[in-house]
């Protein structure tokens, strides 16, 4: 594998291996919290941190790990970022900790993470994980706000409502279009549809990009 | 051999280190997350001190109830006590309905002194998003039933789900956790009715 540049870097964690999207990896918070924007933005975030910190600390501990050992190991420093992450929703962000309840603790077996540890970190260079680590981590972020925001506006018919447990200050209600909504939205069926959706748009706008450029798509 | 020892010391060393970063994390949030839950606590009680008339304050005049009481919850039961010229107004519960869909629900129950509930809100839960958690005061007004409601109406029969052949709605999608939290109302109830004078007549512990 020939380094990949900045950019195509990018392209990678957002599109073409969308963690969520393609690599379908940390399907259980994905589909459990995203009825809401905020839980998506909120989980997403705290995934983004947890992954790109055990990136860097796997990539730190690469040489002095022997490869019988590496798994509890990953498992380890995951379980302790998530640990120190779940405190700090704790201490700094209390109603959207409330509000997540037990899947900021189960960030842990978001297997997004063992798997970047496992593929890239230990392979790579500290400043090069943190990077990875960023781009999946944002990658997977974005997957969960935009399910986040179908399903809030379907399902309740409002915006970004309740932005105030990441900012702080008064209960916001966000956009509200209509007073209720489509309750399957927010149910654990509509996690599946929304995500099977998202994955059917992808598809299709690959299948469009190839069909228009055929050349270019290939190099 | 020697493998096994080397595997071993790094996967201590690393323990160490991870325990590390896991207890400094921990002093330095310990304080702030005892303030927030502190506040928490005061905005939460709010629910069940609406429309109430008193002059005591209220955090100060907690007593805990310490297990086994018949109280819902295994661990001990927290009582708030509210007084209006020493004579009492109400007492605010804090208690566990442990039959929750995942894990103990932790709700605030307000009762009056006539026996009446002056409002519930449940304070902790690790219910489904979406589903259970529309017990919140914040997503649902579904808590907002119990308002008024005492032993007598309905009477203790009646506290249940509307499916079950109670008085009370239920939620969409979600049958165990309002159970539990009517059950843990009604307990809460059945235990003021029997233990009331004890209640407002506790002193209330020294300060820790």
């Amino acid at each position: 594998m020939s380094a990949p540049g900045f950019v195509d870097r990018f392209r990678n964690g957002l599109w073409v291996e969308n963690p969520g999207l393609v690599q379908l990896l940390g399907l259980c918070p994905l589909l459990a919290v995203t009825s809401t924007f905020v839980n998506g933005l909120g989980l997403g975030v705290a995934t983004l941190v947890v992954l790109m910190a055990s990136n860097a600390l796997v990539s730190a501990t690469r040489r002095w790990i022997q490869p019988q050992i590496r798994i509890p190991i990953y498992v380890l420093i995951i379980a302790s970022l998530v640990t120190c992450i779940e405190l700090i929703f704790k201490a700094f962000f209390p109603a959207l900790d409330r509000s997540l309840g037990i899947f900021i603790p189960l960030i842990v077996t978001n297997c997004a993470i063992v798997a970047r540890a496992e593929v890239f970190a230990s392979k790579n260079s500290v400043a090069s994980s943190i990077l990875d680590g960023f781009v999946m981590g944002t990658g997977f972020a974005m997957l969960l706000m935009a399910i986040g925001l179908f399903r809030e506006l379907i399902g309740h018919g409002s915006i970004m409502s309740r932005m105030d447990m990441l900012l702080g200050g008064d209960a916001m209600r966000g956009i509200v279009l209509t007073d209720g909504g489509w309750l399957l939205a927010i149910l654990p069926p509509g996690a599946f549809f929304s995500l099977a959706l998202a994955i059917a748009l992808k598809n299709v706008i690959d299948k469009r990009r190839k069909a228009t450029m055929p050349r270019r798509a290939r190099h | 051999m020697s493998s096994i020892v080397k595997g071993g010391v790094t996967l201590a060393l690393i323990a160490a280190l991870c325990t590390a970063l896991v207890a400094l994390t921990y002093t330095a949030t310990a304080e702030r997350i005892e303030a927030n839950e502190q506040a928490w606590l005061e905005r939460s009680l709010q629910p069940a001190l609406s429309g109430l008339f008193f002059d005591s304050g209220v955090t100060e005049s907690m007593i805990t109830i310490p297990p086994p009481h018949d109280l819902p919850g295994s661990e001990a039961a927290i009582v708030y006590r509210v007084y209006a010229e020493d004579a009492p107004v109400a007492a605010l519960f804090v208690v566990s309905a442990r039959d929750g869909y995942a894990g103990p629900i932790r709700v605030l129950v307000g009762v009056d002194v006539s026996g009446s509930v002056t409002g519930v809100h449940v304070l902790e839960h690790r219910e489904t998003p979406g589903l259970g958690d529309r017990v919140e005061s914040g997503k649902s007004d579904w808590v907002q039933q119990f308002d008024g409601r005492s032993l007598i109406d309905p009477a203790a029969s009646g506290w249940a789900i509307k499916r079950d052949g109670g008085q009370f709605d239920q939620l969409t999608g979600a049958s165990v956790t309002p159970r539990a939290i009517i059950k843990a109302i009604r307990d809460t109830l059945l235990y003021f009715e029997a233990h009331r004078e004890e209640i407002f007549s506790t002193q209330q512990e020294e300060a820790e």
